[in-house]
């Protein structure tokens, strides 16, 4: 079976931040409580246009704050 | 067999490893592989910290790992002194090293400001001078520094602004230490890499549009590999470039003869 798109970005969260995978919440930012530096945030997006083969623009890397929003914007980019 | 390279057992530095992205990683990757001993000078312990990691993950074993801010002539200075009490001979130095502040990348280039200029150029050029300077004291078997630069510094490439400055004086920074160095047979050169998605690479905005530019354009319609950039770095530090300094040698899959 397919891993969901939140299994993939929960297993490349726990790997660059190394939390725990109960930790990787929907509303978890990046920043506030999973403990991420700026240029953590920039590996994330790196590692997340790896593994989902796609881009994501310096606008759009601003707005993801927290782990639902990287779900939520990579569920529509990957989808369209 | 013959050995072409000759680099097994040879003390090589990599200063500014970041993560396992970095160039500087690529080169110690394969540092290792023909059996160099490798050792690493880090700014941020973020980095030393990323660096264990990723020595552990690939089972090598650094040779030694140094703090060095190339911000500071003491720290610079300190650093080479405790690698070369290590290891007594240094024969190789890899600068893989550049920083820009942010807004001055995204900012007009007629609006960087003084402070942001010279940090640039003390950061990025600066810093290879002064590694070349205190690693000289033990490349007493003459070796080969490398440093990596980028088209921008001879041509204006969107977005790279104060950084391009800073790689133009660097790669004449190259050119001054190879006429000098040359006597104590050192060789120095540059590597300019074609567009590599490493986390400094990322700092640069539009680097996403830049990297599909290049597949349509380049010579070899394709961007160039890391493991390129690296291979050529350790032809650079390797016998087989014994005749070669003050060079900027391209790595970037023929873009730059492009019209």
């Amino acid at each position: 079976m397919l891993s969901t798109v939140l299994e993939r970005v929960t297993k490349v969260v726990v790997d660059r931040l190394g939390v725990d995978e109960s930790e990787v919440k929907p509303e978890a930012s990046f920043r506030e409580d999973l403990g991420a530096d700026s240029l953590d945030v920039v590996e994330l997006v790196m590692e997340f246009e790896d593994e989902f083969e796609t881009e994501i623009s310096d606008d759009d890397a601003e707005k993801i704050a927290t782990v639902g929003d990287a779900v939520t914007y990579i569920t529509e980019k990957v989808g369209e | 067999m013959v050995d072409l390279l000759k680099l097994s057992g040879k003390n090589i530095v990599i200063m500014g490893v970041a993560n396992e992205r970095s160039i500087g990683w690529g080169v110690a990757k394969a540092l290792f592989s023909v059996g160099a001993n490798v050792i690493f000078t880090y700014r941020k312990d973020r980095s030393r910290d990323k660096l264990e990691k990723a020595l552990a993950k690939n089972e090598f074993t650094a040779k030694q790992i140094v703090q060095c801010d190339v911000n500071s002539d003491e720290s610079i200075e300190q650093a080479f002194k405790t690698i070369g009490e290590e290891v007594g001979v240094i024969h190789g130095v890899v600068h893989s090293i550049a920083f820009a502040h942010q807004q001055d990348l995204h900012n007009p280039f007629v609006e960087t400001t003084r402070e942001g200029y010279a940090f640039a150029q003390d950061s990025s050029a600066y810093s290879l001078v002064a590694a070349a300077r205190e690693a000289r004291h033990y490349m007493t078997e003459g070796g080969a520094i490398i440093t990596m630069s980028y088209l921008g510094a001879e041509r204006v490439l969107e977005g790279y602004n104060v950084m391009g400055v800073a790689k133009a004086a660097l790669e004449a920074s190259v050119r001054y230490l190879a006429s000098e160095l040359g006597e104590q047979n050192i060789r120095v050169n540059a590597i300019s890499a074609g567009a590599v998605r490493t986390l400094s690479a990322k700092g640069v905005p539009s680097f996403n549009t830049i990297l599909s530019q290049i597949e349509e354009r380049a010579p070899l319609k394709r961007n160039v590999k890391p493991e390129e950039v690296s291979d050529m770095t350790v032809a650079m530090l390797s016998n087989l470039s014994s005749g070669v300094t003050g060079e900027v040698i391209y790595v970037d899959a023929g873009y730059h003869i492009m019209g």
